[in-house]
C-alpha cells in the first residue's frame, strides 16, 4: 500500500515538475507548482512527518498566491514579449551540461549508503518543538533577527518619502 | 485490505453527511434571513418548504453548462473541483464525539488550517480561467484578503491550542472539561470574537465580501459559472462555512461537552447545536452589516486584528506558563 | 516542559553588541531630529567601536556555545576586528555622503549594523545551518541597502539583480548543505570533519561540496559567479559598495575558510584542483576586463574580483601560512578598498557622484591631498612596496610557492603586472590630464577625512611593520588548520 502510494505520488510530482518548467504560461506553471508542492507534502506525510507536511502546505499555499499575483502583475500572461533569444548559442551547451548533471544524479541514486540517522522521535509537533528550543535554539533565535532585519528592509524600500 | 474498505466506507458516509448538511443549511439560512426581514421564506415546496433545497439542487443540475469561448479551458473546468476538495477534506479531522470522526490527527488544528488555506487556489483558478475582468478582479481581491486574514485566523485558533497544550482536536475538547475556553476571563471572549471575525473574512462573508460585491463585480469569481459547476462552488463555500463553525465549536465552545454527553448520541447533538449556533451568528452578521471597502478590510486586519490576536496569544502563553503548564 | 538548554552568551559577545546597537538605533530613530541623522551615525559608530573593543578583550579566550554551533576563537575574533574596521569606515564615509545625496534615514545605520552582525556570525559559525542563516542576515540587508536611492534607475537595477542572483546562489548553497547533510549525517563542522576525512567520499558528498562552492563563489564574487558584481557596485550607493567590497567579502572568506580548511580539510584533494582553476580564472578575468572600464566603480568591481582570485591562491596553498596570509590580506584589503571607495564617495560634480575616469582629470592640481590619498590607495592595490597591498601579496604568493604551487604563483604575479596598467591610468589622469569640463570636486567632510586618514594610516602601518600582524594572523588560524 505504502509503496503504491509512493509511486503514484512520485510520478505525479515529477510530472507536475516537468509541467512547471515546460509550460510557457506562468499561471499554468504556478498551478503545476501547487500540485508538485502538494505531492511533496503527501510524501512527508507518508514518512510520518505530519507537522512538516502541514507546514509545507501552509507556507507554500501562501507563497503560491503571491506568485500568482506577481505573475499577473509583472508578466501579464499571454502577452509575453518573446523575441529571438539573444544568446542562442549558449543553448547548445544545455544538452551536454544536462547530460552531465543527469549522470551525476544517477551516480547519487545508485549507492544506497545514505548515512542520515532516522529521526529520533518521529515528526510530531512536540519532538520538532523540543529540537527547535534545545539543540537548534541558536538558529531559531537567529531567524527572528533575520526576519526583523528583513522587515526593516522592506519598510525602507516600500515607504513613500514626502519630498 | 478490510481496514482500507472500512475507512473508505466511513469517508463515503461522512461525505454524504456533509452534502446533506450543506443542502439543509442553505434552507436554515434562508429561513433565518427571512425572519430577520419579517418574511416567511421558502414555504411552498414540501411542508414548511422542507423540500426546497432538493428542488434547488435538481434545478441547478439540469441547467445548461456554459463555458466561455475565451476561457482557459482546463483551469476553468478544474477550478470548481479544486475548490471543493479542501472544503470537504477539512471534515476529515473533525471529531463529532469521542472517537467518532474520520481521523483524530495529533496535528488536527494545523491540518485544518493547512487544508483550508488551499481553498484559495481553486478560487483563483476560477477567477483566472473565466477570462473575465470581474472574475479576475475578484480573484485578486480574494488573494489580498486571504493573505491578510490568514495570520489573525491562525493566531486566534492557536489560543485554545496553547491553553490545551495540544494540536489534537479531541485533546482540546478534553481540556475544556472543567470550563469552556470561551468562558476563560478576557482571553476566551476576545479570542472567540477575533476568531469569528477572522472566520468571516476567510469565508468572504459580509462585511468582508468585496470579492463578490454584486454591485461592482456582478458575482465575483463565479460570474461565468452555471449549472453543476456553479452548484459545486456553492457546495464548497457552504461546506467551508460549516467546517469553520465546527472548528469554532470545538476550539471555544467545548465541542460535544454538555449535560449527558457521556452518551455519544447526545454528545453529537450538543456538538451540532453549538456549531449551528456559531453558523447562525455568522448569518446574523451577514444580514445586518454593510460591506466595507478594500482599504478598510486591510486596515482592520493589519492594524487591529493582527496585533490584537498576537497580543492575546502572548498573554495566553504567559498565563499558561504562570499556571505551570497547559491542559485542564 | 522542555528543560532550558545551556546558553553561553559570551560566545556571541561582539555580535550582541552590534545587534543591541542596531535595535537602539531603530528606537532612537523615532525621536527628533527628523531631517538629520548624524546622531544615529555617532551611536552606530560607538556600537562598532564597542564591538571592536569587546573582540579585542576576548583575544586568546576561546568560547563555544549553543552545542558548538557558534565558536568565538582567535580566528573569528580576527575577522570580527576586520569587519569592525570596515563598518566603522563605512559609517564615517556615509554621514556626509548621505546628506549630500539627500537620503538620510535611520534605518540605513540599523541595516548596516544588522548586516555587520551577520558577517560576524559567518566568521563564528561552526554549523552549516548557522552559516546559511548568518549569510542571509548579511545579504538581505545588503540587497536593501543597494537599492537605497530609490529614485535612481541603476539603483533599482543593482538591488533587483543582487537580490535575484543572490537568492539563486543561496538556493545553490542550501542544496549543497542538504546534500552534505545527506552524505555526512550532520551539519556540524566537527562531525563533518570525520566524515570528510575517510578514504572514499561518496558522489553525494562531492556534489554537495560543489554546490556549496557555487554559493560561496557568488558571495565572494569569484568567476564565473561574478556577473552581478559590476552592476551592483556601480548602482549601489558608494558607501554601500564599500561595505559589499570589504565586509561581505571578508565574511564570505571567513566562512569558506572555516569550511574548506577546517571541516573539509580531509577532502582537500577534491576541492584543491577546483579552487586552483577558479583562482586562475577569477584573477585573470577580473584584471583583463577591468582594463576596458571607464567607470571607476565598475573598474574597482573587476579589480575586486581579481583580488578575490589572489586570496583564493592562499586557499589553495592552505596550511597556517596560506590561511594566515588570507587573513592578513583581508585586513590590508579592507583599508585599501575602503580608502579608494572613500575618495569616490567624497568626490562629486555638480551634485552628482563623480564616477568616470575623465572627471578625475586634474584632481592632482585641484585637491592635491585627496589625489595623493587616492594615489596611495591605488599603489597599495597594485602592490607597490612598502604598502600593505605589497606585503599581503608577498605572503599569499609566498605561501603558494612554499606549498609547491609554483605555477599558480607565477600566474598571480603576471596578473599583478596587468593590474598595474589600469590603476596607474587613473593616476595619470589625475596628474597629467586637464579636465575638459568641470571636474570632480571634494565635498568637505570631517568624518570622511577621518575615515581616509585611518585607512591611509592602516595601509602604511600594515605595510611598514607587517610582522606583528602577520604573526597574529598565523596564530589565529592555528586552531582552525591544526
Amino acid at each position: 500500500m505504502a509503496t503504491v502510494t509512493f509511486f503514484v505520488v512520485a510520478v505525479l510530482a515529477v510530472a507536475s515538475a516537468l509541467g512547471l518548467i515546460l509550460k510557457r504560461n506562468p499561471i499554468h506553471g504556478a498551478l503545476f507548482l501547487v500540485i508538485n508542492l502538494a505531492c511533496v507534502a503527501v510524501l512527508y506525510l507518508s514518512l510520518g512527518a505530519e507537522f512538516l507536511a502541514a507546514a509545507q502546505v501552509i507556507v507554500y499555499a501562501g507563497a503560491i498566491m503571491v506568485l500568482f499575483v506577481f505573475a499577473i502583475m509583472v508578466l501579464i500572461p499571454g502577452k509575453e514579449e518573446t523575441g529571438p533569444d539573444p544568446r542562442r548559442a549558449v543553448r547548445l551547451l544545455a544538452l551536454p551540461v544536462g547530460a552531465l548533471l543527469f549522470v551525476q544524479l544517477a551516480m547519487i541514486v545508485r549507492p544506497r549508503d545514505a548515512r542520515v540517522p532516522p529521526p529520533p522521535a518521529g515528526g510530531s509537533a512536540e519532538s520538532l518543538g523540543t529540537l527547535l528550543f534545545t539543540d537548534y535554539l541558536f538558529p531559531f533565535e537567529l531567524t527572528s533577527v533575520l526576519l526583523l532585519a528583513a522587515m526593516v528592509g522592506v519598510l525602507v524600500l516600500a515607504r513613500r518619502r514626502p519630498s | 485490505m478490510e481496514h482500507l474498505a472500512l475507512d473508505a466506507l466511513a469517508a463515503f458516509i461522512l461525505l454524504n453527511a456533509v452534502i446533506g448538511m450543506v443542502t439543509y443549511v442553505t434552507l436554515l439560512e434562508r429561513k433565518f434571513a427571512a425572519r430577520m426581514q419579517s418574511r416567511i421564506g421558502p414555504y411552498r415546496v414540501g411542508p414548511h418548504g422542507l423540500l426546497q433545497p432538493i428542488a434547488d439542487a435538481l434545478k441547478l443540475m439540469m441547467k445548461e453548462d456554459i463555458v466561455p469561448r475565451a476561457a482557459d479551458r482546463w483551469v476553468y473546468n478544474l477550478a470548481p473541483i479544486v475548490f471543493l476538495i479542501p472544503c470537504v477534506l477539512i471534515f476529515a479531522t473533525i471529531p463529532f464525539a469521542p472517537r467518532l470522526g474520520l481521523a483524530d490527527l495529533n496535528i488536527g488544528v494545523l491540518f485544518f488550517l493547512a487544508v483550508s488555506s488551499l481553498e484559495i487556489v481553486g478560487l483563483f483558478m476560477g477567477g483566472w480561467g473565466s477570462n473575465n475582468k470581474y472574475a479576475l478582479l475578484s480573484a485578486m481581491r480574494a488573494v489580498n484578503q486571504i493573505i491578510s486574514y490568514d495570520l489573525p485566523f491562525v493566531f486566534a485558533a492557536l489560543i485554545p491550542v496553547v491553553l490545551a497544550g495540544s494540536l489534537q482536536m479531541s485533546a482540546i475538547v478534553a481540556a475544556q472539561q472543567g470550563l469552556w475556553f470561551v468562558a476563560y476571563p478576557v482571553i476566551g471572549q476576545l479570542g472567540f470574537v477575533a476568531f469569528l471575525v477572522a472566520t468571516l473574512a476567510a469565508e468572504n462573508r459580509v462585511p468582508f465580501d468585496i470579492l463578490e460585491a454584486e454591485s461592482e463585480l456582478v458575482a465575483g469569481f463565479r460570474v461565468e459559472y452555471s449549472g453543476m459547476k456553479f452548484a459545486i462552488i456553492q457546495l464548497g463555500e457552504y461546506a467551508h462555512m460549516i467546517a469553520s463553525s465546527f472548528l469554532g465549536a470545538l476550539l471555544f465552545l467545548g465541542g460535544w461537552l454538555g449535560p449527558g454527553s457521556d452518551i455519544p448520541a447526545i454528545g453529537v447533538l450538543w456538538f451540532l447545536l453549538k456549531a449551528m449556533l456559531v453558523f447562525l451568528v455568522v448569518t446574523w452578521v451577514r444580514w445586518s452589516f454593510v460591506r466595507i471597502r478594500v482599504d478598510q478590510i486591510l486596515a482592520v486586519s493589519w492594524k487591529l486584528l493582527l496585533p490584537a490576536t498576537l497580543g492575546l496569544l502572548l498573554v495566553t502563553a504567559f498565563w499558561v506558563a504562570l499556571r505551570g503548564g497547559a491542559g485542564a | 516542559m522542555i528543560p532550558a538548554p545551556p546558553v553561553n552568551l559570551a560566545a556571541l559577545a561582539p555580535t550582541l553588541v552590534l545587534l543591541a546597537t542596531a535595535v537602539l538605533v531603530l528606537l532612537l530613530d523615532l525621536f527628533p531630529p527628523r531631517n538629520d541623522k548624524t546622531h544615529l551615525a555617532v551611536v552606530s559608530l560607538a556600537g562598532v567601536i564597542g564591538a571592536l573593543l569587546t573582540a579585542l578583550t576576548r583575544w586568546g579566550r576561546d568560547q563555544r556555545g549553543f552545542r558548538d554551533m557558534v565558536v568565538l576563537d582567535n580566528y573569528a575574533l580576527f575577522i570580527d576586528v576586520v569587519i569592525c574596521y570596515a563598518v566603522a569606515l563605512v559609517i564615517l564615509l556615509s554621514i556626509d555622503y548621505l546628506r549630500r545625496e539627500g537620503v538620510q534615514t535611520g534605518e540605513y545605520y540599523a541595516l548596516v549594523l544588522f548586516s555587520a552582525s551577520g558577517m560576524m556570525l559567518m566568521a563564528s559559525a561552526n554549523d552549516l545551518v548557522v552559516v546559511f542563516l548568518a549569510l542571509e542576515l548579511m545579504s538581505l540587508c545588503l540587497y536593501v541597502l543597494a537599492g537605497l536611492f530609490k529614485q535612481r534607475l541603476d539603483a533599482g537595477e543593482a538591488s533587483l539583480k543582487y537580490f535575484l542572483l543572490g537568492a539563486f546562489a543561496s538556493s545553490f548553497l542550501l542544496y549543497g548543505i542538504a546534500l552534505t547533510y545527506g552524505a555526512t549525517g550532520s551539519t556540524s563542522f566537527e562531525r563533518i570533519v570525520a566524515a570528510a576525512s575517510g578514504p572514499d567520499r561518496s558522489v553525494l558528498f562531492l556534489v554537495g561540496l560543489a554546490l556549496m562552492l557555487v554559493g560561496f563563489g557568488f558571495k565572494i564574487s569569484a568567476a564565473p559567479f561574478h556577473m552581478w558584481a559590476p552592476d551592483v557596485y556601480q548602482g549601489a550607493p558608494t558607501s554601500v559598495t564599500t561595505l559589499i567590497a570589504t565586509g561581505s567579502k571578508a565574511a564570505g572568506f571567513a566562512a569558506l575558510m572555516r569550511l574548506l580548511l577546517g571541516a573539509l580539510r580531509g577532502a582537500q584533494p577534491d576541492w584543491g584542483p577546483l579552487m586552483w582553476g577558479l583562482a586562475v580564472v577569477t584573477m585573470t578575468l577580473g584584471n583583463v576586463v577591468a582594463i576596458a572600464q571607464s567607470n571607476l566603480k565598475r573598474m574597482l568591481a573587476y579589480s575586486s574580483i581579481a583580488h578575490v582570485g589572489y586570496m583564493m591562491v592562499g586557499l589553495v596553498a592552505g596550511g597556517t601560512s596560506g590561511a594566515g596570509a588570507i587573513l592578513y590580506y583581508l585586513f590590508a584589503y579592507t583599508f585599501t578598498v575602503a580608502g579608494t571607495f572613500g575618495v569616490l564617495t567624497l568626490c562629486a560634480r555638480a551634485g552628482e557622484e563623480a564616477v568616470e575616469v575623465e572627471e578625475y582629470a586634474g584632481l592632482g592640481r585641484r585637491h592635491p591631498l585627496l589625489a595623493g590619498m587616492l594615489t596611495l590607495f591605488l599603489l597599495s592595490l597594485i602592490g607597490i612596496p612598502p604598502l600593505a597591498g605589497f606585503v599581503g601579496k608577498f605572503y599569499l604568493f609566498g605561501a603558494a610557492v612554499q606549498h609547491g604551487y609554483l605555477w599558480l604563483a607565477v600566474i598571480a604575479v603576471l596578473n599583478s603586472a596587468i593590474a598595474a596598467y589600469y590603476y596607474l591610468r587613473v593616476v595619470v589622469f589625475m596628474y597629467m590630464r586637464e579636465p575638459e569640463a568641470a571636474g570632480a570636486q571634494w565635498t568637505p567632510s570631517f568624518a570622511g577625512g577621518v575615515a581616509l586618514a585611518v585607512a591611509a594610516a592602516g595601509i602604511v602601518i600594515l605595510g611598514v611593520m607587517p610582522a606583528p600582524f602577520a604573526d597574529l594572523a598565523q596564530s589565529a588560524v592555528a586552531t582552525l588548520v591544526r
